[in-house]
């Protein structure tokens, strides 16, 4: 379902030469977003690549965790870049813009701070879109086994014969 | 293995589920040389097919069929299509149960003369007491394996455990181990000693917690007398013109309707699934459905106060490594009045991997709040409360016309409203949960709400009178004398105590009853 590495390898130059405008972190180019550093890039396949890059954002301000690399956003959120969700998602981006610019701001990614863009996202909570995206990122964040380790989380240990010879009772601090 | 029974043979008794109630019914009058057809909605899953995985053993195992829900419970708002988290598969929720296998306290069996008049609480004693239970118990747990219980040895406490205990004696509780557990502490019955793999509620893939889907349906199989049917949804029970049952109609596996002749049928679908077929078998006879003549099918649906509750060290604690139900306290399980409601209450370990944590924790948080919660969650402990809830007949299963499922039948819906005492109860022992955590050094606590009920009770309870309830004492119904209930939704009153050994315990007892009237001819 993504194709967030395929640009890995591009280099930060070349990545901005191609780049049509910045919107927050990230290098929205035509038919792509990618992150500043180029770690990261995806091809758009139905969405606006402003849209996708608001989406990202929006989805790391709901469930912000900072040891976390934006791809793993971005795998989250990259189902809504199908043709039979574009109308609803992009509504649905385009009343977020509405209520920043409704703050005084150009759009939800011209926001700096974190907690200005969550009195936007406050504004909409109610909303079946913000609901949506909320509730997939449930799973579509945390179900990413890649993010397992990041918080410590060791999933199945069968394989290996469970924890009664590999430390289920090692605490050392009580 | 299977013995095939034909569709016209009458003489055979129908179990319709085979889990705790219906899996160990239909194994022990198989035992006893009679013919049995065990239906199942589910399919067969076994210890190579668990899926150590939350979301994707979910998916394998969870009854997912629609259900509607309704009332001021938190998960109708959080789960509103969701009220319970129970397995459809052979063997029932005995794949995803966590094992706490305790028996109720001697108060317990008589909540009425004990608590009183609890105003807004449909309470009534049950017909049965501790003394005439304590040989099924007994029988329940030798089955079962039960730690702790005729001379088996305790289960290893693991790191979520040793928090809790610490936590524990450091307030005073002087009733904490690592529990009365349906997982073997050593090989027994041919099963393997635990691993500490953790998943327990994902099935067990060594077989070392108990479940009927490896032990007492193919010992059941075994004996030629058994034949269970999967993926065999039944959608009415038919009688004839004296009353009497005769068999079955249900959809098989490739959504075929059949009808299943029987001497006896036995109901143990759960305390949705069973109230809803009898609601869904009315005739013109019994226009209110089968065994309704008191009206209570479906009433006074109880599924335990539950809550839990997490905390957050300052060092790693890995609560996922080991048993997911490791441990107990007991003291606050006793009826004390002054505590501000009557019952009580355990407290029992509990691990979520992070994707369900992640579900589970805060339902419909997000922003730092909750995600500095998960950032910690190498450092979480946690354990669930369970407590006995008011039953209220207004807390009650109903069929919902507007809603059909995948064959054409109305869906149960599911209302319930938090009684005082339960909120009281909660607000306890999430006070005394936090407390644990607390005496241990928890830099955060985390009071969470319930999740969908596993512990489904009481919408055909069992009553001395036939005006109170549905069952008598042995689950024959009131109205009809070849039909019987032989699950949770018998129970009169929920107790503290996790239901299944009492469910087990039931269902040995039934067989014997059964058992007995058939070889009398008077069944």
């Amino acid at each position: 379902m993504t194709d967030v590495k395929d640009r890995k390898g591009m280099t930060r130059r070349e990545l901005l030469s191609r780049s049509v405008a910045a919107g927050g972190a990230f290098v929205i180019g035509a038919g792509f977003v990618a992150g500043k550093d180029a770690a990261w890039a995806t091809e758009m396949n139905a969405l606006k690549p402003q849209s996708m890059a608001t989406l990202i954002q929006m989805a790391r301000d709901i469930y912000p965790h900072d040891h976390l690399a934006d791809e793993y956003y971005v795998i989250a959120v990259k189902g809504y870049d199908v043709p039979d969700m574009v109308d609803e998602t992009e509504a649905g981006l385009r009343m977020l813009d509405d209520a920043a610019r409704g703050k005084g701001y150009g759009s939800y990614l011209d926001i700096g701070w974190e907690r200005d863009r969550v009195d936007i996202l406050r504004q909409i909570e109610d909303s079946a879109f913000f609901q949506k995206v909320r509730g997939g990122l449930v799973t579509g964040l945390y179900n990413q086994k890649a993010v397992w380790p990041l918080f410590g989380y060791e999933g199945e240990s069968f394989s290996q014969g469970g924890y009664i010879d590999r430390g289920f009772n090692d605490i050392n601090w009580l | 293995m299977a013995a095939p029974f034909e569709l016209s043979d009458d003489s055979v008794v129908v179990v319709i589920g085979t889990g705790a109630g219906g899996g160990v019914l239909a194994n022990e009058l198989a035992q006893k040389g009679i013919s049995v057809v065990a239906l199942e909605a589910g399919g067969r899953y076994l210890p190579d097919d668990y899926v150590n995985d939350e979301w994707e053993s979910f998916g394998q195992l969870a009854w997912l069929d629609a259900r509607t829900t309704s009332g001021d419970w938190r998960v109708a708002k959080d789960f509103s299509g969701l009220p319970a988290w129970i397995v459809k598969a052979v063997g029932g929720t005995t794949t995803h149960w966590a094992g706490a296998s305790i028996r109720f306290q001697d108060h317990e069996w008589k909540a009425s003369t004990t608590y009183g008049n609890v105003q807004g609480a449909n309470l009534l004693d049950w017909p049965i007491d501790g003394a005439e239970m304590a040989p099924w118990y007994e029988l329940a747990e030798e089955k079962l394996g039960v730690t702790r219980t005729g001379g088996r040895e305790g289960l290893p406490g693991c790191n979520n455990y040793l928090v809790f205990e610490k936590g524990a004696k450091a307030l005073g509780y002087t009733e904490v181990h690592t529990g009365r557990m349906a997982i073997n502490s050593a090989d027994y019955d041919g099963r393997p000693a635990c691993q500490q793999t953790g998943f327990c509620f994902q099935g067990c893939k060594w077989g070392a917690k108990w479940s009927a889907a490896y032990t007492d349906i193919p010992k059941g199989e075994a004996t030629g007398n058994l034949e269970v049917r999967e993926r065999a949804h039944v959608a009415r029970v038919l009688h004839d013109d004296s009353g009497k049952v005769t068999g079955v109609e249900y959809f098989d596996a490739d959504g075929n309707l059949q009808f299943q002749a029987a001497r006896v049928v036995c109901v143990a679908g759960n305390s949705f699934e069973s109230p809803r077929l009898l609601l869904n078998s009315a005739s013109a006879m019994f226009p209110d459905g089968l065994a309704n003549s008191s009206g209570q099918v479906g009433r006074n649906y109880m599924r335990h106060m539950t809550g839990s509750v997490y905390a957050v060290f300052d060092k790693p604690v890995k609560m996922w490594r080991g048993t997911t139900m490791a441990g107990i306290i007991q003291d606050e399980s006793k009826h004390d009045p002054s505590r501000g409601f009557v019952g009580g209450y355990e407290l029992e370990t509990l691990s979520l991997g992070l994707p369900f944590m992640a579900a589970f924790l805060d339902p419909g948080g997000w922003g730092r709040e909750f995600t500095t919660a998960l950032d910690a969650y190498e450092n979480m402990a946690g354990m669930w409360i369970v407590g006995e809830d008011m039953p209220q007949e207004t807390n009650r299963v109903t069929l919902n016309a507007d809603v059909t499922d995948q064959y054409g039948l109305p869906v149960p819906n599911v209302h319930f409203d938090d009684h005082p005492n339960d909120i009281a109860m909660r607000n306890h022992a999430y006070k005394q949960g936090m407390a644990v955590y607390d005496a241990v050094g928890a830099t955060r606590t985390f009071p969470t709400p319930p999740y969908p009920s596993t512990h489904n009770l009481g919408t055909n309870r069992m009553s001395e009178n036939p005006r109170d309830g549905v069952v008598n004492k042995w689950g024959q119904t009131h109205d009809i004398a070849n039909l019987f209930v032989s699950d949770g939704s018998v129970f009169t009153t929920g107790g503290a105590e996790n239901p299944t050994l009492t469910i087990v315990a039931l269902a040995i007892r039934q067989a014997d009853h059964i058992a007995g009237e058939m070889g009398r001819g008077t069944l």
